[in-house]
C-alpha cells in the first residue's frame, strides 16, 4: 500500500532520513520507536508530504506522491493524520471541525457529513459534543476528536504522530483505546509512539529509527522479547 | 458669545452653508468605504501570495513555483513603492495622469481607487502578520485533510487571523478615514475642501476649521465604538 524506496530528507546541511526502504501492507499496523531526534516524526510527516523529501520516492496505491505532477491534495484525503498537538480548529465546533473537509472536498452534502460526524462522535464516545468549542474540552477529549475528523474523509490508512505525548497521564488511556479499536476494525495505522505497551500489543509489526534509518524491525514479540541491534537494547533499557 | 454665534450663523445657516458640511460628509464617507473595500481585498491577496512564496521550502519546481515568485516580486514593488511614496502624490498622479481622460463626475471613483490601492498595501502587511500569528499546526491540519493551499487559507486560517489583526485594522480604518481630507488636491469636494469653501466665502478660519476638526473626531468615535463593539464580539467566542 505504501512503498517508500531510499527516502532522503535533510533541512538545510542536516540530514534527518538517509535512505530509508520500507513497504507498508494494506492492514499494517506499524508503530514506529526511537529516541528523539532519530527522524522518526520526519519519516511519517513524509508520507502525506507534510514534509518534502529531498530524495526518494514513496508509492502510496500504487501512484508516487513525489511525483511534482501527481494532486497531493487528492492523496491526502485517503491519509488521515492525527497531531501530537491535536490541531482543532477553535473557531469551529466540533461538528463543523469533523464535516468541514468532507463538505468542502464536496465529498457529502452538509448533511451526509453531520450524520457521519454524529456517527464517528458516538464511535469515539462523545456523542453529546457536536455543539462544544475545542477550547471546552479536555485534551483527551480533543484528540478522539481529531481522530473523528480524519476517519470522516474514510482513510485508507490512518498516521499517528505521537497521538498520546502531549496528554495528561490519566488521558492516555480514552485515547489509545479507540486507536485499539480503530486497529480491530481492520484499518492500516502507522503510529509513531513512545507508547511501548500500545506497541507491544496492538501493532503488527515494530520499527526502530536511529539517526536517520530503520536499525531494526520485526514483529512485537520478537522485537521486544529478543532485541539485536545494541541501540535498541540500550533504548528499550531505558524505556521499558 | 454674541461674535461666536454671528460665526456659526455665518459658517453654517447663511446661503445654507451647512450643505458643503453635509455633502462632504457624504463624500468622504463614500471614499472611506469604498477604499476600505478595495484596500481589504488587495491587502488579503498579497499577503496570501506573500505567504503562500514564504511558506514554501524544498526544492519543488515547475510552473507553479516560477508564477509564485514572478507574483511575490510584483508585491513586492507594490509594497515598495506604495509605501515609499506620499498618499498626496498618488492621488495626482491617478488623476492626472493615469485618468487624466477621465470627467469630473468620476473623481470620487478615482479618488476611492487611489485611497483603495494605497490602504491595500497597508492591510496587506496588517494580514500577513496574522497570518503568521496562527499556529503552523492550523494550516498542516487543513492540507493533511486534503484541503488546497486556498481552502486551508479561507476557512481556516485567516478567520482565526482576522480576530487577532482587528485592532490594527481598525486604526489602518482611522488612518484611512482622516487621509481622505486631502482630497481637495484634485477638487473632489470632500469634507474638508467643503469648510476651505467655506472659508473662502465668509473670509473667517476659526468657526469652519474648528467644526471640521470636530466632525472627523465624532467620526472617529463612532469607528472605534463600532470596531469595539465588532472585536467584544469576535472575542465572544474565546469564551465559550
Amino acid at each position: 500500500m505504501i512503498d517508500v524506496k531510499n527516502l532522503e530528507k535533510a533541512f538545510g546541511g542536516h540530514r534527518v532520513l538517509s535512505g530509508i526502504n520500507e513497504h507498508i501492507e494494506k492492514g499494517e499496523k506499524v508503530a514506529v520507536i526511537g529516541p528523539s531526534g532519530s527522524g522518526k516524526s520526519t519519516f511519517l510527516r513524509c508520507l502525506n508530504l507534510l514534509e518534502q523529501p529531498t530524495g526518494g520516492t514513496i508509492t502510496f496505491e500504487g501512484v508516487d506522491i513525489t511525483d511534482p505532477k501527481t494532486d497531493i491534495n487528492k492523496l491526502r484525503t485517503r491519509m488521515g493524520m492525527v497531531f501530537q498537538q491535536f490541531n482543532l480548529f477553535p473557531h469551529l465546533s466540533v461538528l463543523e471541525n469533523i464535516r468541514l473537509a468532507p463538505v468542502k472536498l464536496k465529498l457529502m452534502t452538509k448533511e451526509q457529513a453531520g450524520e457521519k460526524a454524529l456517527e464517528l462522535l458516538k464511535r469515539v464516545g462523545l456523542p453529546d459534543k457536536a455543539d462544544a468549542y475545542p477550547k471546552q474540552l479536555s485534551g483527551g477529549q480533543q484528540q478522539r476528536i481529531a481522530i473523528a475528523r480524519a476517519l470522516a474523509m474514510n482513510p485508507d490508512v490512518m498516521l499517528f504522530d505521537e497521538p498520546t505525548s502531549a496528554l495528561d497521564p490519566e488521558m492516555v488511556g480514552e485515547v489509545l483505546e479507540i486507536m485499539r479499536e480503530l486497529a480491530d476494525d481492520g484499518m492500516t495505522m502507522v503510529v509513531v509512539t513512545h507508547e511501548m505497551g500500545f506497541a507491544r500489543s496492538v501493532a503488527t509489526r515494530v520499527l526502530f529509527m536511529d539517526e536517520g534509518n530503520i536499525a531494526e524491525q520485526g514483529e512485537p514479540e520478537a522485537f521486544f522479547g529478543n532485541p539485536q541491534h545494541p541501540r535498541l537494547k540500550e533504548f528499550l533499557s531505558k524505556v521499558l | 458669545m454674541e461674535w461666536l454665534l454671528d460665526q456659526l450663523k455665518q459658517t453654517f445657516i447663511e446661503g445654507s452653508r451647512w450643505r458643503y458640511f453635509a455633502q462632504g460628509i457624504g463624500i468622504t464617507l463614500e471614499v472611506t468605504v469604498l477604499a476600505l473595500l478595495l484596500g481589504v481585498a488587495i491587502g488579503v491577496l498579497v499577503a496570501v501570495v506573500r505567504s503562500a512564496h514564504d511558506s514554501q521550502r524544498g526544492n519543488r519546481k515547475g510552473l507553479g513555483h516560477v508564477l509564485l515568485g514572478i507574483l511575490d516580486w510584483v508585491c513586492k514593488l507594490y509594497l515598495t513603492v506604495i509605501r515609499g511614496t506620499p498618499m498626496v502624490v498618488q492621488l495626482l498622479i491617478m488623476w492626472f495622469v493615469v485618468f487624466k481622460w477621465a470627467r469630473d463626475d468620476m473623481m470620487l471613483w478615482v479618488a476611492s481607487l487611489s485611497f483603495g490601492i494605497n490602504s491595500g498595501a497597508y492591510v496587506a502587511e496588517i494580514v500577513r502578520s496574522g497570518i503568521m500569528s496562527i499556529d503552523l499546526g492550523q494550516s498542516e491540519a487543513g492540507r493533511s485533510l486534503g484541503l488546497t493551499y486556498v481552502q486551508t487559507m479561507g476557512y481556516i486560517v485567516i478567520p482565526q487571523a482576522i480576530k487577532n489583526i482587528l485592532p490594527a485594522l481598525g486604526n489602518e480604518l482611522i488612518t484611512l478615514l482622516k487621509e481622505t481630507s486631502v482630497c481637495g488636491f484634485i477638487g473632489l469636494t470632500d469634507l474638508t475642501k467643503g469648510a476651505m469653501i467655506v472659508q473662502s466665502r465668509t473670509y473667517s478660519a476659526f468657526v469652519p476649521y474648528i467644526s471640521l476638526a470636530v466632525i472627523y473626531l465624532v467620526m472617529v468615535l463612532a469607528l472605534t465604538g463600532l470596531l469595539n463593539l465588532l472585536e467584544r464580539r469576535l472575542r465572544a467566542s474565546d469564551r465559550r
